[in-house]
C-alpha cells in the first residue's frame, strides 16, 4: 500500500514533464518535422534553476509567492489523485472537491502574480484565465459528480477503481474531462503554447516576468498539473483489471503516454477557436456532464 | 440567562451614555464602543456554555404589552447566531471609535454610538426573542436603528436615496411577517413560539413558508428581494457596512430556519424554492459584484451570493430532510449553518479593509486605486486572507462550509431519485460556477486594488490604517484562518444547533464529517509545508546570484504609465460579456470623429437590472396612482375635519346594521 | 444490441444537444445529415428480428432522403440564395443549450410518464424521439435565418420518425411515406421560395419579411 502511494508520487513527480515533450514530438511528426528532444522540458527547468532572476520594480511579495504556491498546490494535488489502479496518498468522501479547489488556489496565486506586474499584457492573460477557468470548473465537478453516481462512491479512488469506460455515460464525462484537460493546461484549442504575440497567450503570458528559479517552478507545476487532471482521465478510462502491480504501473504510463500522443494529434488537426467560442466549448463540456448524468439517473 | 440580558444592558447603557457625550466626540467613542466591547464579551459566554453543553435556558418576566410577553430562550440555534453577532460586533466596535474619528468635526458621533448600540442589542434579542411580539420589536428596533446608521452621510443625495430603499424594502418585509405570526398565533392561541410548533393545518403551512421566505428573505437580500442591499451596504460607514453584510442579514436567515422548526418536516417544493432562490442568488450575485466598480458595491453584491449560499445549503437540507435522507439533511443544514458564521468573518474583515482603504485614498473606485500593498501592507494581507477565504479555496474557512455543502448535495445526487438527485446535482454544478466567478471576482478586487502601480494621486499618497483599525482586521483574518484548520472540531460543535432544526439527534453524522474535515487539514498542513519548502527552495537557489530589478516588461513601448494597466472593467469584461442579457450594462462611447482625436472617453455603468425592470416601474406606477388622490390632500384644516366627521359617521352607520 | 440501440440513441440526443449549440448553417445541416444516416441505421437495427422488404425500405429512404437528398438540397439553397452562414439566433448558443437540457429533462419525465411503451422495449426511444421533435421546434422558434426553419421541420420530422418506427411496425408504411414526401416537398419549396426571396430582397431573415404584410 505504502510502496504503491510512492511510487505513484515518484512517477508524477518525475515524468510529468515528459508528457510536454512527447506532445511536441508528436506536433513535429505530424508536420513532418524533426522535433526537440523528449526531454526538452527538463532541460528548460534544469536551465532556469541555475540561473539568477529579475524582478519588476512594480512587483511585491505577491509576486515571488505566486510560483511558490502553485508549484506546492500542484504537489498537494498529485497527493489527492489516485494513479495506476492504486489508491491515493490520502483519499476521503469529497477529495474531488477538495482537488478541484487546490488547483483552484494554485490559479488564484497566478493569476494575483501576473496583476502584480502592472502589465497589461499580464492583466489580459489573467483576465482569460480566470474566465475560463470560471467555466471549466463547473464542468470538471460535474462531470466528477457523474462518475460518482456511476459508481455510488464519493472519494477518488474508489471511483476509479470501480470505474470502467465501457459505459457509453462516462465517455461522455470522459469527453467533458477532455476539454476541460486542454482548458486548465491551456492547449489548442484554448490557448496555443507556442504562439509568438502577447496578445494571444493566455497561461504563457501570465508568467511573462518571471525568471530563473520561479520560472521553472512555474514550468514543473504546470506539467505537473497536466499530469494530475491526466491522471484522472485515464484513471476513469483503465480500470483496475490485474491485481500486478508492474502491468498496472507500465498501463498507466503508457495510457498517460497515449493521452499526451492525442493531445498532440489535437493541436496539429485543428486551431485555436476565437475566444467568443471559447465559452461555448466549455459549456458544451458542462452539458456532456449534466446529459451524462440524467442517462445514469433516469 | 442574567449574564445574558446583563450584556443587552450594558449594551444599551453604553450607547445612552454616549448620546449624553455628544458634545465630546472622542468621549463617546470611548463609551459607545467601550459598552459595545464589554457588552459582547459577557454575552458570548452564554452563548458559547449553551453551544457547548447543548442545554437549552430560558427566562420568562411579566410584561404589560397587548399579547405579548417577554419570554427569551436561549437554545443552540440561537447561541449559534449569537456568536457571530457578538464577535463581529465588538470588533467592528473597535475599528469604528477609530474610523468615526475622521468624523468628529462635522458629526454628531454621540447618536451614531447609540444607534450602534441599539442595532447590536436588537440583534442579539431578534436571535433569542421567543415570543412575536417580542421580536417583531427587535426586528423593527433593529431596522431602524441600521436605517439611521445607513444615512450617516446623510448630507449626500445617494446617501439619502439609499437609505429610503432601506427603509421601504424593509418594510415592506416586516409586512409580509406580520400577516404570518397572525396565522401562527391564530392557531396557537397564543404569540409565544413554544406554542408555534405543529400548530397549523398543512394547507396553510406553505402559505407561512412562502411570507416567511420573502419577509425574511427580504433583510437576507436573496434575489429579487435583495435591491436595497447594494445601495444601503455602501452607503453606510464601513464598520456599520461589516456589521450589516456579517451579521444583520443573516437574522433574515435565522428567521427562516426559525419558522422552518415551526413548520415540521417540509414538502420537497419547499426545499427546491430554496435550492432554487440560492442557486439565483448566488450566480447573479457574483455576475453583478463582477460588474461593479465601487468596491464596496462589490463586496455587497457578494453578500447576496453568499447568502445565495446558504441558501442553498438549507435548501439541500431541505430537500435531503423531505426525501428521508438524514445525511443529506444533516450535511446540508450544518454547511449552510457554518457558511453563517464564515460569512461574518471573512465579509466582516473585507469589509473592515475596504474601509481602510476608502479612508487611505478617499475613492472606493476600483479604477482609482492599484498598488496598495506597498502603502498598506498589513492590510493589504489581510484583504488577500479574507479574498482567499471568500473565494472558498483551501485552506481556509470558506472552503469548509463549501465543502459541507457539497458533500450534502453528492450525497443525495448519488443515491437518491431523479427528482432529488437532479436539483442537487444542479446544486454541486452552480457552486462550481459560483466559487469560479467568485475567485475570479476578487482576483480582480484584490489585484486591482493592492497590486500594480498606483492609478491615481490619492491612491499614490495613501498610507496605512491606524492600528485600533488594524487590530480587528488581524483577529478576523486570524479566525478566518482558525477556522479553516480546525474545521473537524468545530464542525461537530454544530450538532445541538442542527438537531435544534431537524429535531433528531445530527451529532453522529457530523463525527463522520469531521473525519473528512481532518483529512482536509491534513492536505491544508501538507500544503503549507510544501510552500514552506519551496520557498526555503528558492531561497537557497537564489543565494549568491544575481537577482536585479527591472521594468516590467513592456512590449518594446518607451513610455508606459500606470494608467495603461488592465482595469478592474477590463479584467471582468469577459465575463460580463458572457452574462450580458441578465447584466443589461449601459455603455457610453462617443464615436471618435477626426482621425487624431484628443480626448476618448468609455463608460459602463450596471444598475441592478431587479430594480430598473421590475421595482422602479412598479413604484413609479404607484406613486402615479398615489398622485391621484392628492385631489383629497388640500392641507384645508377643514377640509379634514369634514373627512373625519365623514369616516365617524359612516362607521357608526356600518355598525348600526 | 439493446446497448448499441441506446448508444445510437444517445447519439441521437447529442446530435440534438449540437444543433442548439452550433452557430454555422453549415455544421447545421452536416449534423441533420448525420442524424438522418442514424435513423436509417436505427430501423433496421430496431427490427432485426423481423426484418421485412418494406422496413428495409423505409430504412433506405429514411437513410437517402435524410442522409443525402435533404441536405444537398438544403447546401444548394445555401449556395444559390448566398444565404448567411451564421444562423442569427433570437435565443443566443449558450442559453439554447441550457434550454435543450431542460427539454431533455423534459422529455425524459415525459417519457417515463406516457403510455407510449415503445414496441421494441428500449426505454430511450421515446425520450429520444420527443427530444427531437423539441429541439425542431426550438430551432424553428429561436432562429432567424429562413433555412433553419427548414432544417427544424425536418428535425421535427425525425422525431416522429422514430416514435412511428418504435411504436407500430404496421402502420408506418403509409404514415412514414407521407411524411418523407411531404418533407422533401417542403423543402423543395422553401429551396425555391428561398432562392426567389433572396432575389427579391437581398436577404432571408424572416423577421424582416414582415414588411411584406399589406
Amino acid at each position: 500500500m505504502q510502496a504503491a502511494v510512492f511510487t505513484n508520487l515518484a512517477l508524477g513527480l518525475v515524468l510529468a514533464p515528459l508528457l510536454s515533450g512527447i506532445i511536441n514530438r508528436t506536433k513535429a511528426a505530424v508536420a513532418g518535422r524533426k522535433g526537440q528532444p523528449l526531454l526538452q522540458a527538463y532541460f528548460d527547468i534544469y536551465k532556469n534553476l541555475r540561473k539568477g532572476a529579475v524582478y519588476s520594480t512594480t512587483a511585491s511579495w505577491l509576486f515571488r509567492a505566486g510560483p511558490v504556491v502553485g508549484l506546492a498546490a500542484a504537489v498537494a494535488a498529485l497527493c489527492i489523485v489516485p494513479a495506476s489502479g492504486s489508491a491515493a496518498a490520502l483519499a476521503f468522501a469529497g477529495d474531488l472537491v477538495l482537488f478541484a479547489y487546490v488547483l483552484g488556489l494554485a490559479r488564484f496565486f497566478t493569476v494575483l502574480a501576473a496583476l502584480d506586474t502592472g502589465s497589461s499584457f499580464e492583466g489580459m492573460g489573467a483576465s482569460r484565465e480566470v474566465f475560463f477557468a470560471a467555466l471549466a470548473e463547473p464542468a470538471l465537478l460535474a462531470g466528477l459528480a457523474t462518475v460518482a453516481r456511476k459508481t455510488g462512491t464519493l472519494s477518488l479512488t474508489e471511483m476509479i477503481s470501480t470505474a470502467s469506460a465501457n459505459s457509453p455515460e462516462l465517455v461522455l464525462v470522459l469527453a467533458a474531462l477532455g476539454i476541460v484537460f486542454l482548458c486548465e493546461n491551456c492547449r489548442i484549442p484554448f490557448d496555443d503554447p507556442t504562439t509568438h504575440l502577447e496578445l494571444t497567450m493566455i497561461h504563457e503570458v501570465m508568467v511573462l516576468d518571471h525568471s530563473g528559479p520561479d520560472f521553472a517552478f512555474i514550468q514543473y507545476g504546470a506539467a505537473l498539473k497536466a499530469w494530475v487532471l491526466g491522471s484522472l482521465i485515464v484513471g476513469i478510462l483503465l480500470p483496475a483489471f490485474s491485481s500486478s502491480r508492474p502491468l498496472m504501473l507500465a498501463c498507466f504510463v503508457g495510457a498517460m503516454f497515449l493521452l499526451a500522443v492525442t493531445v498532440g494529434l489535437i493541436e496539429s488537426g485543428m486551431a485555436r477557436l476565437r475566444l467568443l467560442r471559447v465559452p461555448q466549448l466549455l459549456a458544451a463540456a458542462s452539458a456532456l456532464s449534466v446529459f451524462a448524468f440524467m442517462l445514469v439517473v433516469r | 440567562m442574567s449574564l445574558l440580558l446583563l450584556s443587552l444592558a450594558v449594551i444599551i447603557a453604553g450607547g445612552c451614555a454616549a448620546l449624553f457625550a455628544w458634545n465630546k466626540p472622542g468621549l463617546a467613542g470611548c463609551i459607545g464602543a467601550g459598552g459595545t466591547v464589554l457588552g459582547c464579551a459577557l454575552g458570548i459566554i452564554p452563548a458559547l456554555a449553551v453551544l457547548l453543553q447543548g442545554t437549552t435556558r430560558s427566562l420568562r418576566c411579566a410584561w404589560s404589552m397587548p399579547c405579548g410577553s417577554f419570554i427569551i430562550e436561549l437554545d443552540a440555534l440561537s447561541a449559534f447566531f449569537l456568536l457571530p453577532v457578538f464577535m463581529l460586533s465588538a470588533l467592528a466596535a473597535v475599528y469604528g471609535g477609530r474610523y468615526l474619528l475622521k468624523y468628529k468635526e462635522i458629526k454628531r458621533l454621540g447618536f451614531v454610538w447609540f444607534c450602534y448600540a441599539v442595532l447590536v442589542a436588537s440583534m442579539a434579542l431578534v436571535c433569542v426573542a421567543a415570543n412575536a411580539v417580542l421580536f417583531l420589536l427587535a426586528w423593527e428596533a433593529m431596522a431602524l436603528s441600521s436605517f439611521f446608521l445607513v444615512a450617516f452621510e446623510n448630507e449626500k443625495s445617494t446617501v439619502r436615496r439609499a437609505s429610503w430603499i432601506y427603509m421601504v424594502a424593509t418594510h415592506l418585509g416586516t409586512a409580509c411577517l406580520l400577516p404570518m405570526f397572525l396565522l401562527f398565533g391564530s392557531r396557537a392561541g397564543s404569540l409565544d413560539f413554544d406554542r408555534f410548533a405543529g400548530c397549523l393545518p398543512p394547507q396553510l403551512t406553505g402559505i407561512c413558508f412562502v411570507l416567511a421566505l420573502i419577509g425574511f428573505g427580504t433583510k437576507a437580500g436573496i434575489i429579487p428581494f435583495h435591491v436595497w442591499l447594494p445601495e444601503a451596504h455602501p452607503a453606510a460607514p464601513s464598520h456599520v457596512s461589516a456589521l450589516m453584510s456579517g451579521i444583520m442579514i443573516k437574522t433574515g436567515i435565522y428567521g427562516i430556519i426559525r419558522t422552518l422548526t415551526f413548520l415540521g418536516t417540509p414538502p420537497l417544493w419547499w426545499g427546491w424554492l430554496v435550492l432554487a432562490a440560492g442557486i439565483v442568488s448566488g450566480v447573479l450575485g457574483v455576475v453583478y459584484a463582477l460588474a461593479q466598480h465601487d468596491l464596496k458595491g462589490l463586496l455587497a453584491y457578494h453578500s447576496v451570493e453568499n447568502i445565495g449560499i446558504i441558501m442553498m445549503g438549507l435548501g439541500v437540507g431541505m430537500i435531503g430532510w423531505s426525501a428521508g435522507m438524514p445525511a443529506v439533511a444533516i450535511l446540508g443544514m450544518a454547511g449552510g449553518l457554518f457558511h453563517v458564521l464564515n460569512h461574518a468573518l471573512f465579509k466582516g474583515l473585507l469589509f473592515l479593509g475596504a474601509g481602510a482603504v476608502y479612508q487611505a485614498s478617499h475613492t472606493r473606485e476600483i479604477d482609482l486605486l492599484g498598488g496598495l500593498i506597498r502603502k498598506m501592507p498589513v492590510t493589504a494581507c489581510c484583504f488577500l486572507i479574507g479574498a482567499i477565504a471568500i473565494s472558498g479555496l483551501p485552506p481556509l474557512n470558506g472552503f469548509i462550509s463549501e465543502f459541507l455543502i457539497y458533500l450534502a448535495s453528492l450525497r443525495g445526487a448519488t443515491a437518491m431519485d431523479a427528482d432529488v438527485a437532479i436539483p442537487l446535482f444542479l446544486a454541486v454544478g452552480s457552486l462550481a460556477l459560483i466559487g469560479g466567478l467568485a475567485a475570479a471576482c476578487f482576483a480582480k478586487a484584490f489585484g486591482i486594488v493592492f497590486l500594480g502601480e498606483p492609478r491615481s494621486q490619492e491612491a499614490a499618497h495613501a498610507g496605512e490604517a491606524k492600528p485600533l483599525m488594524l487590530v480587528p482586521m488581524l483577529v478576523l483574518a486570524a479566525a478566518c484562518i482558525a477556522v479553516g484548520f480546525l474545521g473537524m472540531v468545530a464542525v461537530p460543535a454544530l450538532s445541538g444547533a442542527v438537531s435544534d432544526i431537524l429535531g433528531f439527534n445530527a451529532a453522529p453524522e457530523l463525527k463522520a464529517a469531521a473525519g473528512c474535515l481532518r483529512s482536509i487539514t491534513i492536505v491544508s498542513v501538507a500544503l503549507l509545508l510544501l510552500i514552506a519548502l519551496a520557498a526555503w527552495l528558492r531561497r537557497v537557489l537564489l543565494s549568491g546570484r544575481r537577482v536585479e530589478s527591472a521594468v516590467t516588461w513592456d512590449c518594446g513601448y518607451s513610455a508606459p504609465t500606470a494608467r495603461m494597466q488592465y482595469s478592474a472593467s477590463s479584467f471582468a469584461q469577459p465575463i460580463t460579456a458572457l452574462f450580458r442579457s441578465v447584466l443589461r450594462t449601459s455603455e457610453h462611447a462617443p464615436a471618435v470623429q477626426e482621425y487624431f482625436p484628443e480626448a476618448g472617453s468609455f463608460e459602463t455603468h450596471t444598475p441592478d437590472a431587479c430594480f430598473e425592470k421590475a421595482y422602479r416601474p412598479l413604484f413609479e406606477g404607484l406613486r402615479r396612482l398615489c398622485g391621484r388622490c392628492v385631489v383629497l390632500q388640500h392641507g384645508n384644516i377643514h377640509l379634514y375635519v369634514l373627512y373625519i366627521v365623514i369616516t365617524l359617521v359612516g362607521l357608526l352607520a356600518w355598525q348600526m346594521r | 444490441m439493446i446497448e448499441f440501440i441506446e448508444i445510437l440513441l444517445m447519439l441521437l440526443i447529442l446530435f440534438d444537444l449540437a444543433l442548439l449549440g452550433v452557430s454555422r448553417l453549415k455544421t447545421c445541416i452536416t449534423i441533420s445529415s448525420l442524424q438522418g444516416m442514424l435513423l436509417g441505421i436505427f430501423t433496421v437495427l430496431a427490427h432485426t428480428q423481423g426484418l421485412t422488404l418494406r422496413i428495409a425500405l423505409i430504412a433506405a429512404a429514411a437513410f437517402v432522403l435524410k442522409g443525402f437528398l435533404f441536405p444537398r438540397l438544403l447546401g444548394r439553397s445555401i449556395r444559390e440564395a448566398s444565404v448567411s452562414l451564421e444562423l442569427e439566433p433570437y435565443i443566443g448558443y449558450i442559453p439554447s443549450v441550457i434550454a435543450g437540457l431542460a427539454l431533455l429533462g423534459a422529455s425524459l419525465w415525459l417519457g417515463a410518464k406516457l403510455p407510449l411503451s415503445s414496441a421494441i422495449g428500449i426505454p430511450l426511444v421515446v425520450p429520444a424521439a420527443l427530444m427531437t421533435f423539441f429541439t425542431g421546434l426550438f430551432l424553428i422558434i429561436a432562429r432567424k435565418n429562413a433555412l433553419t426553419q427548414c432544417l427544424g421541420y425536418i428535425i421535427v420530422e425525425n422525431g416522429i420518425y422514430i416514435i412511428g418506427v418504435a411504436s407500430v411496425v404496421e402502420i408506418p408504411m403509409l404514415v412514414e411515406l407521407g411524411i418523407l414526401l411531404d418533407a422533401s416537398v417542403a423543402v423543395l419549396v422553401m429551396g425555391v421560395a428561398i432562392y426567389h426571396i433572396n432575389r427579391e430582397f437581398d436577404h432571408i431573415e424572416t423577421d424582416r419579411l414582415d414588411t411584406l404584410k399589406g
